[in-house]
């Protein structure tokens, strides 16, 4: 089972934008490594900066695979941007919206948005932009090297198809 | 646009793309080794570029793919005539000339300079 950093597609715009949610969690077993209390400091569980990059990369590379129906072994190649303001703590949701720059047949690149929702009594607060996340997706058979990979496409794995269809859309890959 | 125009914006484009210091990106500087440039970037600097300019970069316009690779272009580590032949019609706009008095494999990619994407660009723009 691959490691799934979005709950759910909420809108998706073929070739254009795409926008996931993850609902942070207190289930999640990392969160009590990240960080836990010292003699000096009480816990503080907070999502790992680093996976809310991949929450984006994942979100931005659904997107760029749908673009050619999932045919495309596409990677991440590049990280040209992180940036994130705030630290998202269980309870939070975080939305992700993922939008295509460039697309050729060698790859994209996309630039992303990171919005924070806190929960509240009547559901979640006002989205906060939190953070900017811009990417480069490689399409892995078209590299530069020549290199060649199986022909299948192990990149979208039946973690994603699961996804796109809980998030109700159709995709037949 | 003059080319110290376009060397410019070229010099903001590989500060960004390579997170290199603005004084780092002279006319000489080679991209791979200097600016320590790998593949994944010429990538990001295709779609940095094409969106500056304008115009649309095919795969491989840029520099050269699979030509080190081929056994009919390269052996025993140097370039052969036919190599060095189909990299001059190929990507046009490099420097030849250390290639040709020293054919090593290895000095491929230093013919990727700054000026060398500076020429790319103009070429570009008056065939646009």
């Amino acid at each position: 089972m691959r490691w799934m950093w979005i709950d759910r597609i909420v809108e998706l715009v073929p070739r254009e934008r795409m926008v996931a949610i993850k609902h942070v969690s207190m289930a999640e077993e990392h969160l009590h490594d990240h960080f836990p209390s010292t003699a000096n400091r009480r816990a503080m569980p907070l999502m790992p900066m680093s996976l809310i990059v991949e929450g984006m990369a994942q979100t931005a590379g659904v997107l760029v695979g749908h673009a050619e129906g999932f045919k495309e072994k596409v990677v991440l190649a590049k990280v040209s941007r992180a940036e994130v303001s705030r630290e998202a703590t269980p309870g939070c949701t975080l939305r992700y919206t993922a939008t295509i720059e460039q697309f050729t047949p060698a790859g994209a690149s996309t630039k992303g948005v990171v919005e924070l929702i806190e929960p509240g009594v009547d559901g979640g607060g006002e989205p906060e932009v939190i953070g900017h996340i811009d990417l480069i997706f490689s399409h892995l058979d078209n590299n530069m090297g020549g290199v060649q990979y199986p022909e299948e496409n192990f990149v979208f794995s039946e973690s994603f198809k699961t996804l796109m269809q809980t998030s109700g859309i159709d995709a037949d890959f | 646009m003059e080319r110290s125009e376009i060397f410019e914006k070229i010099q903001e484009i590989l500060v960004d793309a390579l997170a290199v210091d603005d004084d780092e990106v002279t006319p000489e500087a080679k991209l791979i080794g200097d600016l320590g440039a790998e593949s994944i970037d010429i990538l990001d600097i295709s779609f940095k570029l094409e969106q500056e300019f304008g115009f649309k970069i095919a795969q491989g316009e840029l520099f050269p793919e699979g030509v080190t690779q081929d056994p009919e272009f390269v052996q025993d580590g140097k370039v052969t005539e036919k190599g060095l032949a189909t990299l001059k019609e190929r990507v046009p706009h490099f420097n030849f000339e250390q290639l040709e008095r020293d054919p090593s494999v290895s000095n491929v990619s230093k013919i990727f300079t700054v000026d060398a994407l500076v020429t790319f660009c103009e070429q570009k723009l008056q065939t646009a």
